[in-house]
């Protein structure tokens, strides 16, 4: 039984990892420009297109008629040749294999001046205006993001193939000591487990130990103080706001072998991680990390069949009745200050 | 009838149901003189005005109103797959069953307001759209959506006579509801539901919404429990969204999930924003456009888009062709989506502000007594 249970604690942490990365980025905006951003998704979501750019990018090929075969069927035998091989060799390969991380190079600057430009684009005239507009018109950036981009790359999941080293499982029981083969956990799965510990470890790091850090934490506390110190907090709230959306960015790059994205994958996260934030307590930082790892794994006990068997379809509903219960009995949320949204 | 209503309201009243009742002539000219359309002007009319009903009078922004919505079609549905074919039972059931719905996720998101009631009644019917795909196929039939057929069991309907044979229609009293019919009958629904509208913005009920949106707290501080205010005001305008549900699938007898998805949600919302927050008309409005440009739209293709631009020379003309194609057909949600952050940024009044703003600049000045004037409240959320 320990090691059924074992399995399905590994199998939430993937989800999680996600949940918690976005609800992270969602609530580094709210806690600094109090801007509640129905477009964060949006930004996960081109992330992962930029892995998906990538690769088109890399498996760019030229294609030319064999002058001398024909196919048995007597069409002519077309010779593919991508380019980065014919241009970099075996190194093109593995540029090739590993095109999923190494896309992370392409996805921050991306990610950055992206999110800049929708801060001082858009949101940045919304500060003032009531919070029903701000949800407005950031829904209907998501919507316009969406569709951009499944004009572009078509309604279809697009797969992501990982790296062939990272293909296989981790044999995690072994390595603790128990029987090998039991409890396997697809390397992957680690990868992005690890991956989002350290972007999370990273985003706390530089607000705990830089100079840069402490003045947008002493914003986030109180702004109009900071600012008549003569520090100018808007720019360093701007590029908070490019930081949340890097690290959405990197959710999205990373997750793409896991699930292949299209354009409805930025919504199917952001309701979830909406509810994350709720459950973790609304403006608290360690909340959204420790409600996201949170709700994926009971999301992952919930769909063991064993449970389903009492309760069908409890793994589509488990999130929204923790929300609902955090929501009756701790309405501010898990480690939610006192005062923020409590209304 | 002085007592009922005041003049004002009848001559808007009267004068919206001329219009109402006349549209199949005077869309004519609009190419949109068609019984399918039309009925979907009034559908979405009556789902448009009750969601203003909650976010024009109250404030709260409700992200999951299309889950009423689809919960309207399906108990619809069912309705004429279990009792009848008649269209009046099918209503009533479906609109009760979605009250229910509405009472049992409003007494729950209703305890918070602002962004944590958006985000609930999002969560919620992401929840219900969700369920209707996977678990609950044997009610909803999942993927494929919700069908009659003509082995449907329909007890009362066999009390009095036999199955018709072929494909079974919903009909009221015998009666046949496609065409012309079916515009009328739901145009009758819709102006009942601006009646409601009417009397609800004007009576005291109305004015304690009212207060609720400007100042939540101070009403609180006055001694007023508003949660039943606001309760009743969301499972009003849920009843509202299922009895538009229900109307749908009178004209199309297909019940399917997408119809709960969350864009469903956002597109009776920007009706709303588009229209006119808290305005009587604004809402229809906003809902007969976005459903007459979404039908226009949509039926555009590259080579309508050519003709269009035959004006211009060929390789000018193949580009505005690939540009305006992003635009329209399938990606008519794109610029559904721009027109959404436009109006948000430039408009937030919608409609009906911009047609005050420019009266007010070309009309003479007028005492506060003008049409309208009291009822157009500013957009402001409830905080």
């Amino acid at each position: 039984m320990f090691d059924v249970l074992f399995l399905q604690f590994l199998n939430g942490l993937d989800k999680g990892s996600a949940y918690a990365l976005i609800a992270l980025g969602l609530t580094l905006v709210f806690g600094t420009l109090g801007v509640v951003n129905f477009a964060h998704g949006a930004l996960f979501m081109i992330g992962a297109f930029c892995a998906v750019a990538f690769r088109q990018l890399l498996t760019l090929e030229t294609v030319t008629v064999d002058p001398e075969k024909l196919s048995p069927w007597g069409a002519p035998v077309e010779i593919r040749a991508p380019l980065v091989q014919a241009w970099f060799g075996d190194f093109g390969a593995v540029l090739v294999n590993y095109s999923v991380p190494i896309s992370l190079l392409l996805a921050v600057p991306v990610m950055l001046a992206i999110g800049i430009g929708m801060e001082r684009g858009l949101i940045k005239y919304f500060y003032k205006r009531p919070h029903a507009e701000q949800i407005l018109v950031t829904f209907g950036l998501a919507i316009v993001l969406g569709e951009i981009i499944k004009a572009t790359f078509g309604p279809n999941p697009i797969p992501q193939p990982m790296p062939t080293d990272l293909r296989g499982a981790a044999d995690i029981g072994a390595w603790l000591g128990m029987q090998p083969g039991v409890i396997t956990y697809p390397l992957w799965r680690l990868v992005y487990f690890l991956f989002s510990l350290g972007v999370i470890a990273a985003v706390f790091a530089f607000l705990q130990f830089t100079t840069f850090g402490m003045v947008v934490r002493a914003g986030m506390a109180d702004r109009e103080t900071v600012g008549a110190l003569g520090i100018n907090i808007d720019r360093r709230f701007t590029i908070m706001f490019g930081i949340a959306a890097v690290v959405a960015g990197m959710a999205g790059v990373m997750y793409t072998p896991l699930l292949p994205p299209n354009y409805t994958i930025g919504m199917d996260f952001l309701v979830i991680s909406f509810v994350v934030v709720v459950v973790g307590g609304m403006g608290s930082l360690p909340g959204a990390v420790a409600a996201g790892f949170l709700l994926g794994i009971l999301q992952s006990f919930a769909s063991m069949h064993q449970l389903k068997a009492f309760f069908p379809g409890i793994d589509q509903v488990i999130i929204y009745l923790v929300a609902v219960i955090i929501l009756l009995v701790r309405p501010r949320g898990l480690l939610g200050r006192r005062g923020v949204m409590e209304a | 009838m002085a007592g009922f209503m005041s003049r004002r309201d009848l001559t808007l009243f009267v004068g919206f149901a001329a219009i109402v009742l006349l549209l199949p002539i005077l869309a004519a000219p609009f190419g949109a003189a068609y019984p399918d359309l039309l009925q979907r002007f009034m559908i979405f009319g009556i789902f448009a005005l009750g969601f203003n009903i909650l976010f024009g009078l109250t404030g709260y922004l409700s992200f999951g109103h299309a889950a009423f919505f689809g919960v309207g079609s399906y108990a619809a549905m069912w309705s004429f797959k279990l009792l009848s074919l008649n269209a009046l039972p099918a209503i009533i059931f479906a609109v009760a069953i979605a009250g229910v719905f509405a009472l049992v996720i409003g007494y729950v998101s209703l305890r918070r307001s602002g962004i944590y009631f958006s985000i609930l009644t999002l969560a919620f019917a992401q929840m219900c759209y969700s369920l209707a795909y996977s678990v609950l196929t044997p009610i909803t039939n999942g993927e494929t959506g919700l069908r009659m057929a003509s082995s449907d069991p329909r007890v009362l309907d066999r009390l009095f006579f036999d199955a018709p044979a072929g494909v079974p229609v919903p009909s009221l009293f015998g009666m046949s509801l496609s065409g012309w019919n079916g515009f009328y009958f739901s145009a009758v629904f819709l102006l009942a539901t601006f009646l409601l509208a009417m009397r609800i913005t004007n009576s005291p009920f109305g004015m304690m919404l009212k207060g609720i949106k400007s100042n939540q707290n101070r009403m609180n501080y006055t001694g007023f429990n508003t949660r039943p205010y606001t309760l009743t005001a969301f499972v009003i305008s849920g009843m509202l969204a299922g009895l538009a549900g229900a109307l749908l699938v009178v004209t199309d007898p297909l019940a399917g999930a997408e119809r709960m998805q969350w864009t469903a949600s956002g597109e009776v919302v920007l009706m709303t924003i588009l229209g006119g927050v808290g305005t009587l008309v604004g809402p229809v409005i906003g809902a007969w456009l976005i459903k007459y440009f979404e039908n226009i739209f949509s039926s555009f293709n590259d080579n309508v888009l050519s003709s269009f631009f035959s004006f211009l020379p060929d390789g000018a003309r193949e580009v505005a062709v690939t540009i305006a194609g992003k635009f329209v057909g399938e990606g008519w949600h794109l610029s559904l989506g721009l027109l959404f952050v436009l109006i948000v940024v430039f408009l937030p009044g919608g409609i009906m502000e911009g047609a005050r703003r420019i009266g007010a600049r070309f009309g003479r000045p007028r005492n506060g007594s003008r049409v309208g004037r009291q009822r157009e409240l500013s957009p402001t959320a409830a905080e």
